[in-house]
């Protein structure tokens, strides 16, 4: 059971360079499953491996349960991690592999294989204990790198990107056993992906990375309704949240030729600035029956079934894109005219420049 | 390749046309098989003729043409073992197995060194290894050949045994490096949180998985030092010649005795056909590490 503290931890490559990790600091409480989550080169993978005593810690600190780890060679961390390749030792069994930290540790033999069996038997391995990892389909070698994992029975968990090398429906199913597996085992996991649904499903917290910086660490619900700023707006959420730099005027901006009004907050925010990003999710945009709206001509129709996604350019101003969340079965065609009415009330606003957000 | 030989004439007649595109993609797989055959007997056969011949008489080693159909005799064979073969075989077998255990020992380190634990001059050192072998050995041996002698050391196996592995070190290094590239990073990362030890590390998770690959270096390493001639030639004589410098005493300036030297040959290259036999299991492991991802 353990706490893990980033304290203005960074790793830096090169003296001088942009540090792959930034005076990243966030708190994962005991028992917590925190997601690590940005596009590739965010610094989440170095971030992890700075805490899997894989990467050294250049400035700050990192604490364990309170302990400062920065000069703590990885085994005695009492962390275990699952790779994204799975890492199996090749030329051993399933059981063999399982034991290896505990042989490492010298625990005697009977202790082994109770712990090997009780971890084969929660994930369903028990049939494959004698196999070689090449004889085991993609979903059986992730569980048995969860098993070497378990039985360890660690302070902390480190999963970096384990779902990537599954095909789609495995990921699915893999996801909710690992969800389960944590709650069930209660053991602090942090966990890195770039797939932000992985991020919004399994993490109690999730950490937006950016450039080795840390954007934005909250719920994932906190995360949805309010971004601190336009790159987590943009990252968190599918189809991606419409962003477009509006001018702004009396109050409110223009939207193809639609006058869209801004809370009084936001405008106060904004002080002078003439132009203003606006968000909004493609659910928050609702097709008009009227015609009273945005016009917009659509390019593509994207028919889920029990919605559809219309991805569309503004008649008036055909650079500017959106995405509209529409009924299943939508009756909509390419290159129809459909008229696009926005919620006010679900608007997001940043600032054009620094992408901060405006108002709460 | 094979599949655009021959499509133009073929699709414009009127036959079904599964049975066309069958029937104008069949000549080219067999034209590679007979050039495959034809160049796998053209390199085998003087192997095969050796070997015939040292069952022969002197008199059909002899006969012009060459005859096919013959009472096979082990009479040569038996002059081979009067004329003493036995010393020869032991140095040979002495100088091979040391020097390539040797190699082994000394090659996997540096090895996994270069490749596992990169630094700066790391390309360096790999190119001054195989520069090692850029000068002809011919323009060295009067150099080597005063230092052995300055030693006290000629006609002594262990001069051959530090020249073979001295020999077969630069290539060891090479051929091992790259099977240790492709041993993941990962896992001897993994093996480390595990709380293994790089001794331990090297030994149940790295060594079993570049297996074949040491076995391929080993028999390369074998094959060279079993055949080295030149240093053997010019550094030993009666104690520590080894088999390529017994074989030489066959060869007469009139080209005589054919079978008698087939007889000798056969038996020189027999044990590292079966060195290659012994290893070729484990080199076709080596050709597919697919285990590891």
């Amino acid at each position: 059971m353990a706490e893990v503290v980033f304290d203005e931890a960074s790793r830096i490559y090169t003296p001088g360079a942009t540090p792959a990790v930034d005076k990243l600091s966030l708190t994962v409480n005991d028992g917590e499953l925190v997601v690590l989550v940005g596009p590739s080169g965010s610094g989440k993978s170095t971030a992890l491996r700075m805490l899997a005593g894989l990467e050294p810690i250049d400035q700050g600190h990192l604490r364990i349960n309170g302990r400062d780890v920065v000069d703590v060679p990885s085994k005695d961390r009492d962390i275990a991690m699952v790779f994204q390749s799975y890492a199996l030792y090749p030329s051993k069994s399933v059981r063999d592999n399982m034991a290896f930290p505990l042989k490492m540790r010298g625990m005697d033999k009977s202790e082994q294989s109770k712990r090997v069996n009780d971890a084969a038997d929660i994930l369903g391995l028990t049939e494959y204990l004698d196999r070689k990892p090449k004889a085991l389909s993609g979903g059986q070698r992730q569980r048995v790198a969860m098993g070497r994992a378990i039985v360890r029975e660690p302070q902390v968990f480190l999963m970096d990107e384990p779902l990537s090398n599954l095909d789609a429906k495995m990921r699915v199913q893999t996801r909710a056993q690992i969800a389960g597996l944590q709650n069930r085992l209660d053991v602090t996991t942090v966990y890195v992906t770039h797939d932000q649904v992985e991020a919004m499903t399994m993490g109690d917290r999730v950490a937006v990375l950016n450039h080795g910086k840390l954007q934005q660490y909250a719920t994932p619900s906190e995360l949805y309704d309010h971004p601190v700023n336009a790159f987590v707006a943009g990252f968190i959420g599918s189809p991606a949240m419409n962003l477009m730099d509006l001018r702004r005027a009396n109050g409110a901006v223009t939207l193809g030729g639609t006058q869209v009004p801004l809370a009084r907050e936001v405008a106060d925010a904004a002080g002078s600035a003439d132009t203003v990003t606006i968000g909004v999710r493609p659910e928050d945009l609702s097709i008009g029956g009227d015609g009273d709206g945005v016009k917009a001509v659509v390019d593509v129709v994207e028919e889920l079934g029990s919605e559809s996604y219309l991805y569309a350019h503004m008649a008036e101003h055909p650079d500017t894109t959106l995405v509209v969340r529409g009924p299943g079965r939508t009756k909509v065609r390419y290159g129809e005219t459909i008229a696009v009415r926005v919620d006010p009330d679900a608007v997001h606003a940043f600032d054009a420049s620094s992408g901060e957000r405006l108002g709460s | 390749m094979a599949t655009t030989t021959e499509r133009g004439p073929a699709t414009a007649t009127s036959e079904p046309a599964d049975q066309e595109i069958r029937r104008s993609t069949r000549t080219g797989p067999v034209l590679l098989t007979t050039l495959t055959w034809i160049l796998a007997i053209g390199f085998f056969f003087p192997v095969l003729w050796m070997v015939l011949t040292a069952f022969k008489t002197e008199g059909d080693a002899q006969s012009s043409p060459p005859t096919f159909v013959f009472t096979p005799t082990f009479e040569q064979f038996a002059t081979v073992f009067d004329a003493g073969i036995g010393p020869y075989l032991a140095n040979s077998l002495g100088a091979t197995v040391i020097s390539t255990l040797l190699v082994l020992l000394l090659a996997t380190p540096a090895a996994f060194a270069l490749s596992m634990r990169p630094v700066e001059k790391t390309q360096d050192v790999l190119f001054f290894f195989i520069s090692t072998k850029m000068l002809p050995v011919v323009a060295a041996i009067v150099p080597i050949y005063v230092v052995v002698n300055n030693v006290g050391l000629l006609d002594n196996i262990w001069t051959l045994i530090v020249l073979y592995t001295a020999m077969n070190l630069p290539i060891a290094v090479w051929m091992m490096r790259s099977f240790f590239l492709e041993v993941p990073s990962e896992l001897l990362e993994a093996a480390s949180m595990d709380g293994a030890s790089l001794g331990r590390t090297l030994r149940e998770v790295v060594l079993p998985i570049i297996s074949p690959g040491i076995f391929a270096t080993a028999l390369i390493c074998v094959i060279f030092s079993w055949n080295e001639f030149f240093f053997a030639v010019n550094l030993t004589s009666a104690n520590a010649g080894t088999m390529p410098t017994f074989l030489v005493q066959f060869v007469t300036s009139q080209g005589l005795y054919f079978a008698q030297l087939s007889a000798a040959a056969t038996l020189a290259a027999l044990p590292v056909i079966i060195a290659g036999w012994v290893a070729q299991n484990k080199l076709v492991q080596g050709l597919s590490f697919g285990a590891v991802k």
